[in-house]
C-alpha cells in the first residue's frame, strides 16, 4: 500500500435531512435559547459556576478537551508534510474539517465563558497584554491557528466555487501555512498543559507537573491519531464507504510509537516527583489516576500486534480509549483534581451539559453538511449505491 | 525515493527543534519576587481580633459593595466568604465546646481573609490582559475592570482563593482587596485599619509591619505591652512626610494626621511564626496567630511562587519567540521540500499531489 | 402569687390603708408595683402580689451598716422619684438603723441596732454599703469603737437575709484598688462575703441603680426569698446581660463607627465608645436598659458620652485603667460567624447527574454498537479473504 497514488477528493452528496442532523438541529436551538440566558442575565443564571471552581466544562471540556480532540489536521497535516508520508494524505482534508470545526468552536466556547467577552481585543492590544501569562500565550496561538486553518482548507473552498486563481495563489504559499498550522498547535497544545502550573499545590500532584507541556502535547498528537480513527471508521459506517484500513494500520503504529513515548514520559515524571504515593491512597484523585493510565496502556494490548492493527474494531477501540484517556487526563487536572481549599462543590448544571452537547452538535452537523457538499473526502469508486 | 530521507529529515529538523527546548534545562530561570522596598500592606493579629467585624463593614462602605446574605431573614449582611462582592471577611475556628480564644482544641479563634498582596503574585501572572497588576512602588495588587476579559484564570490561579468574580451578573467582575488604594490618595488608608478597634489589622509599610510582628513574638503571653492601633509608622517617617529623607527620596506624603491611638494590653500567646514573611517569597499582608495557620485556612505554601515556575517555563519556551521562531523555519523548510504547489495539478478536482 | 382579680378592685380596704400610710395616691402606688415587677422580669399577673405583700401591715426590719463607702449608695438610693422611695424606705420597711438618714446619734443609735436586732432576731434584713478594711486586724473602719469586722459580724449572724449594696460591700470596690505597685489595697478592703465567708446577695454598682435594690427587697417581702443569683451572688434579673449587649450605641460598633478622641466629629455623633475604653463589653449590668435614677433616658455614663468604666465589675472597675480597650467577653455567637470553611457551591442537580449519564451512556453504547459492527464486518472481510467457513469467530474481538 505504498504507492503514493490516491483518489482525489469529492463530495460525498446525498440529503442533508435525516434523523442526525435533524437532533444536532434540536441540541443547537437548545444552546441558543440557553446562551440567550447566559449573555443577558450572567453566568450564573445558566452555570453552577462559582468561585472554587471559577472554570467549568465549558472551558475543560468544551476548550481544552475540545481543542485536543481538534488535533487530528495537525497530527495528520505533520505526518504528511513534515515526515512525508504522503500515503495519508487522503486523511488530510477529513481530519483538517473536524480540526477546523473543533478550533472554531473552542473558540466560539471560551467567548461564551468569558465574563467580560467585549474587552477580549484587549488580548492582541499591545498596551494591554500580558506576554507572562500563559493564558496569553494560548490564546494568540490559537486564534491565529484558526485563521491558518482557514486558509489551510481554503482550497476546498476555491475548488468548490471553481476559483481556481485564488486556489493557486493559495497553495503557492501553503508550505509556510502548513508550517505555521504545525507549530501553533505545538504551542497552544503544551501551553494548554502549562495554563495549570500556575495553580501550584491547588492542582493534585499527580497533574501538577514542570513536565505537564511536555505531557499535553504528547498526547494532544496521540489524541490528534485517535481522533482520525475514530472519525475515518464513524465515517465510513455513516457513509457506508470502504473502511480506510490501508492508512490506519500504519498511522496507528505511529501513534503507538507517540503513546509509548507519552507513558514512559508521564510514569516517569509520577516517580521521580514521588509522588505515585498519592496514586495509591483511597481517593477520587487516585481512582481518576488508575483509570486514565487503563486508558493509555490497553491500546498498546488492544493493537499491539500487527495483526490486530488490521481490525478496524481493535483500531476504532484503541482511538476511543486514547481520546478517553487523554480527556481525563485534562479533566482531573482542571476539575477533578483542582482543590483550591475550602468546601467547594461543583457539578454542571443541565444548561451547561446541554452547551456542552450542543457545541459538539454543531461540530457533527457542519463535518455533515461540508462532506456531503465539498469536496472533502477521497472520490469512493467503490461506493456503494446511496 | 526519498521518502525515507525525507522522513529522517523531518524528524531531526522538526522533532529535536521542539522537543529539545522542552526537555533541556532551563537557560533562563525566573526567581520568586520579593517585596518592593516601600511595599504597603496590613497586619493582622488573630489575638488581638474580637470579632466585632467593623473592618467588615468598613470594607463594604469603602469599595461600596451591596450587603450579601447567608440567613433567611435578610437583615444583615452576612456574607459567608469573600466574593466578588466581599473584599474582606472575618472568619471563626471552632473546636469542641469554644472555651477560651485563640486555642486550638476546645477553643475559638478569628481570621481576617483578604487579599495578601503577593510579592509574586499569581494573579498577576496569570492575568493575559494586565487587568491584574502589581504596582512597582506600593506593591499593591489592583484590578482594571476595564482591561479584563472575565476569563476567570486569576480566580483559579490565587493560592488563597481571593479573586472572586459575580456570577450573578451579565458584566461580572472580578472582586478583591485593593488595600483601598482609591482612598490613598485623600489620606486615608486601607478603611479595614482605620476603623479597627484593637488594633489586630494594622495598616503601613510591610517592612515596619514585620518589625511590630516580631516584637510580639519576642513578647512574653500575659504580659502589659503597648500595640499601636491604626496606621503603623516609624516615627522619622511621621517627622518627615513630603520632605526629603536627607538621601533626596521623598518620603510618601499625604497621610492624613491622626492621635497616636497605641494602648495597653496583655500579649496573646503566639505561634512562632509570621504568617506571609515568607510564603510564596512572602506578602504584603502578615498575620500572626495562636492557633496552626492551616486551621485557620491559610495554605502551608512553599517559599516559592507558582508563578516563577510558571513564568520559567513560560519564557523558555517562548521567550523572545526565539524557540517558535526555530521550529518554524525547521518546518517552512521541510514543508517546502514536502510540499507541492498544486500548479501542475490538471484542474476537475484531481489533483496529483504526491510525487 | 395573687389573684390578677385583686389588682382591679381598687376599693379594697389594705389598699386604702397603704393609701394612708405611704400619702400615695393608690394609682401611683400600682403604678410602682408594677415597676418593681417589671424590673424583676416577673410575669403579668405579679404586680398583684407585690401590692399585696406591700400593703400587708408587717414591716420588716432592715439595719443599714456602713464602712469604707462614700454613701452614694444611699445617696442615688434618695434620689429615685419614681415614686417617691425615701417614704417606702421609710414606711414600706421599717429601717432601724441607718447612719445617714437616722436621726439618732452616738451610743442612742448603736442602743437603736441592738434593740432592733434584738426584737427582730432572725427576720431583720441587713444592708451593708462599703468594703470592710482587713489589714491590721480592720482598725482603719471603727464604728462606736467597734471595728466593722467585728460590727458586720455581729450583725450578721442573726439577720434572716444580707444584702451588699454597691461595689464596695460586693467585692472591696474602690477601696481595693491594687496599685500596679503593690500587691494589696492600703487598707485590705474585702466585700462582705469573704468576711462573712458565706455567698450573699450583692447589688454592685457605682452606685448601682436603685431599682435593682430596691427590686430585689420587694421580692424578699413578696416571696420571702432573695431573686435567683448567679455565681457571684448577683440578681440575674438585672446582671444577666453585659452592657454592651443591649447598648444603645451598639449599632456604630457594628458598623464600626467609632468615637476615637473625646469631642472629635465621631464623639458628637454618638459613636461607640469602645475605642475610648469603654468596659461594656466586659462588664455584667443592666444599665443599658433601665433607665438610671429617673432623671430621664440616656443619662447613664454611656448615654452622656463617657465611656463605661465597669464600676460594677470585679477586676474591671477601679483595676483597669479607665481608656484602656475593654476585652471581648460574648464573642462566640454561633450564628454569626462564617466557618473557616464554608460549603459552597451546587451539588448535582438530578437533571444535569441524568444529562451527563445518559451523554456518558449514550457515547458508550454507540462505541460499543460502532465497535461490534465494525468487528463483524472485518471477520467477515477475513473469513472472504480466507476463504474459510467460520465467520463469527472473531465477532467478539
Amino acid at each position: 500500500m505504498a504507492n503514493n497514488h490516491y483518489a482525489a477528493p469529492a463530495p460525498v452528496g446525498g440529503g442533508l435531512v435525516n434523523i442526525v442532523t435533524l437532533s444536532c438541529g434540536v441540541l443547537i436551538a437548545l444552546m441558543a435559547a440557553i446562551l440567550m440566558v447566559r449573555f443577558l442575565f450572567g453566568l450564573g443564571a445558566v452555570t453552577a459556576l462559582n468561585d472554587g471552581y471559577p472554570w467549568g466544562i465549558w472551558i475543560a471540556v468544551d476548550v481544552v478537551i475540545g481543542s485536543a480532540f481538534a488535533c487530528g489536521g495537525f497530527s495528520v497535516a505533520m505526518l504528511v508534510y513534515i515526515f512525508n508520508k504522503g500515503e495519508y494524505h487522503p486523511l488530510v482534508r477529513p481530519a483538517l474539517l473536524a480540526s477546523l470545526f473543533g478550533y472554531t468552536l473552542a473558540g466560539a466556547g471560551v467567548m461564551f465563558d468569558l465574563g467580560r467577552w467585549w474587552n477580549v481585543w484587549n488580548m492582541f492590544w499591545p498596551w494591554s497584554i500580558n506576554p507572562n501569562s500563559v493564558m496569553f500565550e494560548v490564546a494568540v496561538c490559537i486564534t491565529l491557528y484558526i485563521v491558518v486553518m482557514w486558509i489551510e482548507f481554503s482550497p476546498v473552498v476555491f475548488e468548490k466555487l471553481g476559483k481556481d486563481d485564488a486556489r493557486r495563489k493559495v497553495s503557492k504559499l501553503m508550505f509556510f501555512i502548513i508550517a505555521l498550522g504545525t507549530v501553533l498547535p505545538m504551542m497552544h497544545q503544551s501551553s494548554l498543559g502549562t495554563l495549570l502550573v500556575v495553580l501550584g499545590g491547588q492542582v493534585h500532584p499527580l497533574w501538577q507537573t514542570p513536565a505537564l507541556p511536555l505531557l499535553y502535547l504528547l498526547s494532544a498528537i496521540f489524541m490528534g491519531y485517535a481522533v482520525v480513527l475514530f472519525e475515518s471508521c464513524l465515517t465510513s459506517t455513516a457513509y457506508r464507504r470502504k473502511l480506510e484500513t490501508h492508512m490506519l494500520t500504519p498511522m496507528a503504529k505511529i501513534m503507538l510509537g507517540v503513546l509509548a513515548v507519552f507513558i514512559v514520559v508521564r510514569l516517569g515524571d509520577v516517580l521521580m516527583r514521588g509522588t505515585l504515593g498519592r496514586a495509591v491512597e483511597p481517593s477520587v484523585q487516585a481512582l481518576m489516576f488508575w483509570l486514565e493510565m487503563a486508558c493509555f496502556i490497553a491500546p498498546l494490548i488492544l493493537i499491539g500486534a500487527e495483526s490486530n492493527r488490521r481490525n478496524p474494531a481493535r483500531l476504532f477501540l484503541a482511538g476511543v480509549l486514547l481520546m478517553l484517556g487523554g480527556s481525563l487526563m485534562r479533566l482531573s487536572g482542571f476539575l477533578i483534581g483542582y482543590e483550591t481549599g475550602g468546601d467547594f462543590s461543583y457539578f454542571p448544571t443541565l444548561a451547561e451539559v446541554l452547551v456542552t452537547a450542543g457545541m459538539f452538535a454543531v461540530e457533527v452537523l457542519g463535518y455533515i453538511i461540508i462532506t456531503r457538499r465539498f469536496p472533502v473526502l477521497p472520490r469512493e469508486e467503490l461506493q456503494a449505491v446511496k | 525515493m526519498g521518502t525515507r530521507r525525507d522522513f529522517l529529515r523531518g524528524v531531526l529538523a522538526g522533532g529535536a527543534a521542539a522537543t529539545a527546548g522542552v526537555v533541556s534545562a532551563p537557560t533562563f530561570a525566573r526567581e520568586t519576587r520579593s517585596r518592593p522596598p516601600e511595599a504597603l500592606g496590613l497586619l493582622y493579629d488573630s489575638t488581638l481580633c474580637v470579632g466585632c467585624k467593623a473592618c467588615v463593614a468598613a470594607c463594604k462602605m469603602a469599595n461600596n459593595n451591596p450587603a450579601e446574605f447567608s440567613t433567611v431573614d435578610h437583615l444583615w449582611d452576612t456574607p459567608l466568604d469573600t466574593s466578588g462582592y466581599t473584599f474582606n471577611i472575618i472568619k471563626m475556628y471552632r473546636n469542641g465546646t469554644m472555651d477560651a480564644k485563640d486555642q486550638e482544641v476546645n477553643g475559638f479563634a478569628f481570621m481576617k481573609t483578604s487579599c495578601m498582596h503577593c510579592a509574586d503574585p499569581s494573579c498577576v501572572s496569570a492575568c493575559p490582559v494586565s487587568a491584574m497588576t502589581k504596582d512597582p512602588e506600593t506593591g499593591v495588587v489592583g484590578y482594571n475592570p476595564d482591561k479584563c476579559i472575565g476569563c476567570r484564570y486569576c480566580v483559579a490561579a490565587c493560592p488563597f482563593g481571593i479573586p472572586k468574580y459575580q456570577y450573578d451578573s451579565p458584566t461580572g467582575r472580578i472582586g478583591k482587596c485593593e488595600l483601598c488604594r482609591h482612598r490613598h490618595k485623600d489620606g486615608h488608608y486601607s478603611a479595614c485599619a482605620e476603623v479597627c478597634p484593637t488594633g489586630a489589622t494594622l495598616f503601613g509599610k510591610t517592612s515596619v509591619l514585620l518589625a511590630e510582628a516580631k516584637r510580639r513574638l519576642a513578647m512574653k503571653p500575659g504580659e502589659m505591652n503597648r500595640f499601636p492601633r491604626g496606621h503603623l509608622r516609624h516615627a522619622q517617617e511621621k517627622a518627615l512626610q513630603g520632605k526629603p529623607d536627607g538621601k533626596g527620596v521623598m518620603m510618601r506624603a499625604g497621610w492624613r494626621d491622626e492621635p497616636d491611638q497605641s494602648y495597653e494590653t496583655r500579649a496573646g500567646t503566639y505561634l512562632p511564626h509570621v504568617y506571609g514573611e515568607k510564603e510564596y517569597g512572602g506578602t504584603q499582608v502578615l498575620k500572626l496567630s495562636g492557633v496552626n495557620f492551616e486551621k485557620l485556612g491559610m495554605p502551608n505554601l512553599g517559599p516559592d511562587a507558582a508563578a516563577a515556575m510558571s513564568e520559567t517555563i513560560q519564557h523558555n519556551l517562548y521567550g523572545n519567540l526565539i524557540m517558535p521562531f526555530a521550529v518554524l523555519g525547521a518546518m517552512t523548510w521541510v514543508a517546502r521540500r514536502n510540499v507541492k504547489p498544486e500548479d501542475e495539478s490538471s484542474g476537475q478536482g484531481g489533483k496529483d499531489r504526491g510525487q | 402569687m395573687g389573684n390578677l382579680n385583686e389588682i382591679f378592685d381598687t376599693g379594697r380596704e389594705t389598699l386604702r390603708d397603704v393609701e394612708r400610710r405611704l400619702d400615695m395616691p393608690r394609682r401611683e402606688f400600682l403604678q410602682f408595683c408594677a415597676t418593681v415587677a417589671a424590673t424583676l422580669g416577673l410575669p403579668a399577673g405579679a404586680e398583684a402580689a407585690v401590692a399585696k405583700a406591700i400593703e400587708a401591715a408587717r414591716r420588716p426590719s432592715v439595719i443599714w451598716l456602713h464602712f469604707q463607702e462614700c454613701t452614694g449608695c444611699s445617696e442615688s438610693l434618695l434620689r429615685a422619684e419614681h415614686p417617691t422611695l425615701e417614704k417606702l424606705i421609710l414606711d414600706v420597711i421599717s429601717l432601724d438603723y441607718h447612719e445617714t438618714l437616722m436621726a439618732a446619734a452616738g451610743h442612742q443609735a448603736e442602743a437603736a441596732r441592738k434593740a432592733a436586732m434584738k426584737a427582730n432576731k432572725g427576720k431583720y434584713v441587713l444592708v451593708v454599703e462599703g468594703a470592710i478594711p482587713t489589714k491590721a486586724n480592720g482598725i482603719y473602719c471603727k464604728i462606736g469603737g467597734q471595728t466593722a469586722i467585728d460590727m458586720l459580724k455581729e450583725c450578721a449572724a442573726d439577720a434572716a437575709a444580707v444584702i451588699a449594696i454597691g461595689s464596695c460591700a460586693s467585692w472591696g470596690g474602690m477601696p481595693s484598688t491594687i496599685s500596679p505597685l503593690s500587691d494589696s489595697s492600703p487598707t485590705g478592703s474585702a466585700g462582705v462575703a469573704e468576711i462573712l465567708g458565706k455567698p450573699v446577695m450583692t447589688i454592685p454598682g457605682c452606685p448601682p441603680n436603685p431599682y435593682n435594690f430596691l427590686a430585689a427587697v420587694v421580692h424578699f417581702l413578696t416571696f420571702g426569698k432573695l431573686p435567683e443569683l448567679d455565681k457571684l451572688g448577683r440578681p440575674k434579673f438585672a446582671y444577666s446581660r453585659l452592657i454592651h449587649e443591649n447598648c444603645e450605641r451598639r449599632a456604630h460598633f457594628d458598623a464600626g463607627r467609632f468615637a476615637m478622641e473625646f469631642g472629635d466629629s465621631g464623639h458628637r455623633q454618638g459613636y461607640c465608645l469602645y475605642k475610648l475604653g469603654c468596659k461594656g463589653p466586659e462588664t455584667y449590668a443592666n444599665c443599658s436598659t433601665l433607665g438610671f435614677g429617673d432623671a430621664g433616658e440616656n443619662n447613664w455614663p454611656v448615654g452622656c458620652g463617657h465611656p463605661c468604666i465597669g464600676c460594677s465589675e470585679k477586676g474591671v472597675g477601679f483595676q483597669k485603667p479607665i481608656h484602656q480597650v475593654a476585652k471581648m467577653l460574648n464573642v462566640t455567637p454561633p450564628l454569626q460567624y462564617p466557618r473557616i470553611v464554608e460549603a459552597q457551591g451546587k451539588a448535582a442537580s438530578f437533571a444535569s447527574a441524568a444529562a451527563v449519564a445518559a451523554v456518558a451512556g449514550a457515547a458508550a453504547g454507540a462505541a460499543i454498537m460502532l465497535t461490534r459492527n465494525l468487528g463483524l464486518s472485518h471477520a467477515a472481510e477475513e473469513a472472504e479473504r480466507t476463504k474459510a467457513a467460520k465467520p463469527e469467530d472473531k465477532a467478539g474481538a
